[in-house]
């Protein structure tokens, strides 16, 4: 096994991970260093979702190398020991559907350790302090779910983020949130990766696109290669830099 | 570990309080089992009087399974079992808490369940000590108990038949301990029951300490 670099926060190479017998990842090399924001995008059925899930040590890779934040995925300790470094925006929400949204954000947030200073902060990052923060879920839209499940993520201070279709199911201020959210967390220090279907949302806030098909990487262009095509988003982490989401969002 | 306990015990209830299924669907049906019993034994009301103790603890049974079903019902629900895995809680705190909150559900419903018996069957409860000890340890081994049973249960797409199934004959033992034990209580002859409840502490030891070392891995597996 080569030695992951410092600032390699996925290395991934010839990994494999099986929903039942299928091989859903069939062999994936991917490297993301820290403060990138990576766009994963496929078909239906590409592997992009079961990535983000091994990924967040949830499904065990195995074979090949994995190692995510310096643990090993291929092991058992290791994959619930990233668990509590990662945070996963899924398909689903996460979410109590008898708790007020910022009872569950709070829970959720202690859980991982963090304040209530800081669940509070995110319910405001996510416009959900206002009157929408006594409202059980239950009572929410799908894309009022979508926020307080974010502002749940964006609670937990990861050091990676793994966003399922981040923009699914919000109208176009949350879209912009989560846009900006995700610059922030970058600027903040955490890395990002992104699965998502709306190419020109999700490719105009990452630094490079990964093309997976058949569980397998097809196109992986360099960070270099990249660095010049979406010279935008250098530009938006240095005008976030300092501002008071930025320091919401900062990995501790 | 205990922080963590808290943390899950405080969401659980925290649920109870605000869905009101506790109080509007699992103390109705409690009482209802009660007062079935004394519609099908009310002609011998010395029978009714006997079988208080064992009448009461199937009571209870039927209601901690309903009580299990729900507290895991939640975790199953929109992805909260992954929430819970990448959440960082010690699997053996997400256990405490969980079986906690069942523990104090079900305790409520036996009050509520000692007046109904109390009013139904014109029961006078007597030995105050050994009712108050085997309730104790009992609830402490069915909720443990049901907890492991319930995550077992919980990734399963036919977990309301199956949680039945699995749980009723593993509790059987906290059935005929805690029906011993109140028995001995009723009749004014505690020193039968202190056995009772040896058996019944043992039962709750077992499952606690297993639940504790086991429900990570069932977590992971369910």
């Amino acid at each position: 096994m080569d030695p992951v670099a410092k600032d390699q926060v996925v290395r991934l190479r010839a990994a494999v991970s099986l929903l039942g017998r299928f091989p859903a990842l069939a062999g994936v090399d991917l490297d993301v260093e820290r403060g990138e924001v990576v766009l994963v995008r496929g078909p239906n059925g590409a592997g992009k979702t079961t990535l983000l899930r091994a990924c967040a040590g949830l499904v065990p890779v195995v074979s090949g190398e994995a190692t995510v934040l310096g643990c090993d995925l291929t092991q058992a300790a290791d994959r619930t020991a990233v668990r509590r470094r990662v945070g996963l925006l899924g398909h689903t929400t996460g979410l109590y559907e008898d708790l007020t949204v910022t009872d569950n954000v709070r829970f959720w947030a202690r859980a991982c350790g963090a304040t209530r200073a800081e669940s509070d902060a995110a319910l405001a990052a996510l416009g959900l302090d206002g009157r929408l923060a006594g409202v059980v879920v239950a009572k929410l839209s799908a894309g009022q779910r979508r926020r307080t499940s974010i502002a749940a993520l964006v609670a937990r201070r990861s050091e990676l983020w793994l966003l399922d279709e981040p923009h699914a199911g919000l109208d176009q201020a949350g879209r912009d949130v989560v846009d900006r959210l995700i610059r922030s967390a970058a600027a903040a220090g955490a890395t990002v990766i992104v699965a998502s279907h709306e190419l020109d949302r999700a490719g105009a806030i990452a630094d490079r696109t990964v093309t997976l098909a058949g569980g397998t990487v097809v196109v992986q262009p360099t960070s270099s290669v990249l660095a010049s095509t979406s010279p935008h988003m250098r530009t938006d982490r240095r005008q976030n830099e300092g501002d008071g989401e930025t320091e919401v969002l900062r990995v501790p | 570990m205990f922080r963590d306990a808290a943390l899950v015990a405080g969401k659980d209830l925290r649920i109870e309080w605000r869905s009101h299924v506790t109080t509007n669907q699992v103390a109705p049906f409690a009482v209802l089992v009660l007062i079935l019993f004394a519609f099908a034994l009310d002609p011998d009301r010395d029978v009714l009087q006997r079988a208080t103790a064992g009448l009461f603890w199937i009571a209870i049974l039927f209601s901690a399974v309903l009580a299990v079903q729900r507290a895991f019902a939640l975790e199953a629900a929109d992805g909260n079992r992954d929430a819970l895995r990448l959440s960082g809680l010690s699997p053996a705190g997400i256990f405490l808490g969980k079986a906690g909150a069942i523990a104090l559900e079900l305790a409520a419903l036996e009050v509520l369940l000692g007046i109904g018996v109390a009013v139904l069957y014109n029961t006078t409860w007597s030995g105050w000590l050994l009712l108050i000890t085997t309730s104790v340890v009992a609830t402490i081994g069915l909720a443990a108990a049901g907890s492991l049973y319930g995550v077992l249960a919980a990734g399963l797409r036919v977990r309301e038949t199956l949680l039945p199934l699995l749980f009723l004959p593993v509790v059987a033992p906290v059935l005929l301990g805690a029906t011993r034990a109140f028995e001995a209580a009723l009749d004014q002859s505690p020193a039968d029951g202190w056995s009772w409840v040896t058996l019944l502490t043992t039962f709750a030891v077992i499952y606690v300490a297993f639940g504790v070392l086991a429900f990570g891995s069932l977590l992971e597996e369910s």
